[in-house]
């Protein structure tokens, strides 16, 4: 398997071509332009198998990507900010319509005013739409998670956002081991879902329902989606057989007796993990799949520690109510019988985590019992 | 010809300069000659507002000393629409890129054009989106080279003049930034004109457009600019095939239409003289 030297861009581009992708649709914007660009000069190249279609919006991109899907075919997007924002209404039909998508969602903050920085509230602020979310932590993740978020969505019919920062992972380059179009094609194989439009089978897709039938669809998808948990693991498994590397929905690292948890999402995570060793009494969970949402996982392993405090690094801010993987996570704390307090690290506007901050939160000793909020830009 | 008019410093944020735009990029020519129709115009600062979309042209808000808005992509039109109907006497100039335009923005420029909405909409045609790096807008001309299209691209693209008209602006012009003083003089024209007025200012882009498409460099873009551009004028007594691949400059059309403020207000006042009769 060649080791190369890339970005989370061109590894994410690696993996829509290495998956056999039928169909790319996509509208530039940065951070994420240059996974269309690369996928463009493969195409050009005869390397990329798939029909790309340069749309005149993400909106129309979402549109063209669910048309191809009710055929059948295997079709990846890519956007960040704006972008996924003007997306909305499409987030939400390809959900219901239950069309298997996969899309790369890059983090950058949303205006007004412009900022290109890494905040998290563009993919967060999608979290209620139905499409499962998977947060990354390195170029290498980023091109096995879409390998793997095609067999989860395929196999349970939602469509998939596999989310990364935008710059530290979207533009900075790292070592990926590449496995090879073939390899691939083994562990994945063709898409083997039903077209929802079928020469000879006509029929009248996505009409309108009553409430009570949209209920149903609801509760089915939502179901689908709990399941889906367990369904990544065994897809984890497998790839964990086949390439050697696995990623669980929800990951700790507790090194020893800890009495402080970090919990975070994407590159934050993996800036936590390099701290590690050089902090006392702390430990990392980090949050892989945000939707589903593994609470259940989560407050079996707080369960088990005797921790003081957890600090969520939140790089968004639901404004009028805080961090969004805080509440979130608060919902996996209820079970616990005396839950440790909270300390939510604001970092929205998608401000720089640095080891220091960390230390320097962790060092403060507050009476904070129950929730604190603590603003990044005030540890800058 | 009228002489070309001073570059009324007051009305650049000098603070901000130098700009951000690479050297050779016509934006900057194009951004200059709206200042020097605003001072032709004779308006006063307090009244310009200026709308802009985002990319590199749109840019231009940040250095024009007016009121000036940042939108979002595509819909500068929008606000500037809610702009003008709440602030009426505003003059309202709005700069876009062709991508901003003509594809994220089609929907509105249609319905701004079909509206005859007094706005000034200056597009900087470019053939490129330049700020995300070179892909290829619906304005690119069919077979150039963008990074979404590295063998050319295949869809035709839009004549933006044609589309404003057939949508029903009121006034169509084109200029070149190679030629700074007849552009100055097409944006004035607009601006007198009372109805929606489209600019289309051809503009070199050499980093994202030009080098992909073997053009040369600025001096190379503005020289081929200036070689392909006919007046209307003279186009009028040229036959197609001469006309290949000609620019052709000046006012494309010009026409009377009820502007839509006015006939709004208009309206309003006859409502609401009824109502107290
Ligand atoms: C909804 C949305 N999609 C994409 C973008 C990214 N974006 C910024 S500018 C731009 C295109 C700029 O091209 P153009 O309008 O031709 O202007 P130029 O930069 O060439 O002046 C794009 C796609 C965005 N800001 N918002
Ligand atoms: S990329 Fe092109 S349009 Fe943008 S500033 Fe540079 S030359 Fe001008």
């Amino acid at each position: 398997m060649p080791v190369e030297l890339i970005t989370g861009n061109q590894a994410a581009a690696l993996a829509v071509q290495r998956a056999g992708v039928e169909l790319v649709a996509a509208y530039p914007i940065t951070p994420q332009t240059a996974i269309v660009e690369t996928l463009a000069s493969l195409h050009a190249q005869g390397e990329l198998k798939g029909e790309f279609v340069s749309v005149e919006s993400e909106y129309a991109a979402l549109a063209c990507c669910s048309g191809a899907a009710a055929a059948g075919a295997r079709v990846f997007t890519a956007t960040s900010s704006h972008g996924l924002a003007y997306m909305h209404e499409m987030i939400h039909w390809c959900a219901g319509a239950r069309f298997p998508i996969v899309m790369a969602g890059v983090n950058r903050a949303l205006g007004g005013p412009w900022c290109l920085d890494p905040d998290q509230g563009d993919s967060l602020s999608q979290r209620d739409t139905g499409w499962l979310q998977l947060y990354c932590s390195s170029a290498q993740e980023v091109f096995d998670t879409i390998i793997q978020a095609y067999a989860l969505a395929e196999k349970i019919m939602l469509p998939c956002m596999v989310i990364y920062d935008g710059f530290y992972i979207s533009h900075t380059y790292e070592t990926v081991d590449i496995p090879d179009r073939e390899e691939v094609q083994r562990f994945l194989g063709p898409p083997s879902f039903a077209a929802q439009v079928q020469p000879g089978l006509p029929a009248n897709l996505h009409g309108l329902s009553t409430g009570e039938t949209q209920a149903k669809l609801v509760r089915e998808r939502h179901r689908t989606m709990k399941e889906a948990l367990a369904v990544l693991k065994e897809i984890n498994a497998r790839f964990a057989a086949a390439f050697n590397r696995k990623y669980e929905p929800v990951e700790a690292y507790f090194p020893g007796k800890i009495k402080n948890v970090v919990v975070a999402a994407g590159a934050c995570a993996d800036t936590v993990r390099w701290c590690l060793p050089r902090l006392a009494d702390t430990g990392l969970i980090r949050l892989k799949a945000l939707r589903p949402f593994p609470g259940e996982e989560i407050s079996l392993l707080l369960e088990k520690q005797k921790i003081e405090r957890i600090v969520v690094v939140d790089r968004n801010c639901s404004t009028g109510m805080g961090g969004i993987l805080a509440q979130e996570l608060k919902a996996a704390l209820y079970p616990l019988n005396s839950p440790p307090a909270v300390y939510d690290l604001i970092l929205a506007g998608g401000i720089d985590f640095t080891p220091q901050m960390l230390q320097r939160l962790l060092a403060q000793r507050e009476p904070h019992r129950g929730f604190a909020e603590i603003w990044g830009v005030d540890l800058l | 010809m009228a002489p070309i008019e001073q570059l009324n410093l007051d009305f650049l944020r000098t603070k901000k300069l130098p700009h951000i735009w690479c050297p050779g990029c016509g934006n900057g020519i194009v951004t200059a000659a709206l200042v020097r129709a605003i001072v032709r115009a004779g308006y006063d600062q307090r009244d310009v507002v200026i709308v802009s979309g985002i990319g590199c042209s749109s840019r231009a808000a940040g250095y024009l000393n007016f009121n000036t808005l940042h939108t979002t992509h595509g819909r500068a039109l929008a606000f500037a629409t809610g702009l003008k109907m709440a602030r009426p006497q505003l003059k309202i100039f709005v700069i876009m890129g062709d991508g901003d335009c003509s594809a994220i923005g089609g929907n509105h420029f249609i319905h701004a054009a079909r509206r005859n909405i007094d706005l000034n909409a200056v597009i900087i045609n470019n053939y490129i989106y330049g700020m995300t790096g070179g892909q290829h807008s619906p304005l690119t001309p069919l077979g150039k080279k963008a990074t979404t299209a590295p063998l050319g691209t295949l869809e035709r693209p839009f004549e933006l003049l044609e589309l404003a008209r057939g949508a029903g602006a009121t006034f169509g012009a084109r200029g070149i930034a190679a030629q700074p003083r007849q552009l100055e003089q097409l944006i004035a024209r607009g601006a007198a004109h009372k109805g929606f007025s489209v600019i289309e200012a051809l503009s070199p882009c050499p980093v994202a457009y030009g080098r992909r498409n073997k053009q040369g460099g600025a001096v190379e873009m503005l020289k081929a600019m200036k070689e392909n551009a006919v007046s209307v004028e003279r186009a009028s007594n040229m036959d197609a095939q001469a006309l290949a691949g000609k620019i052709i400059t000046g006012v494309i059309f010009t026409r009377e239409a009820p502007e839509f403020c006015e006939l709004y207000y208009q309206l309003i006042e006859q409502e609401s003289k009824k109502n107290s009769n």
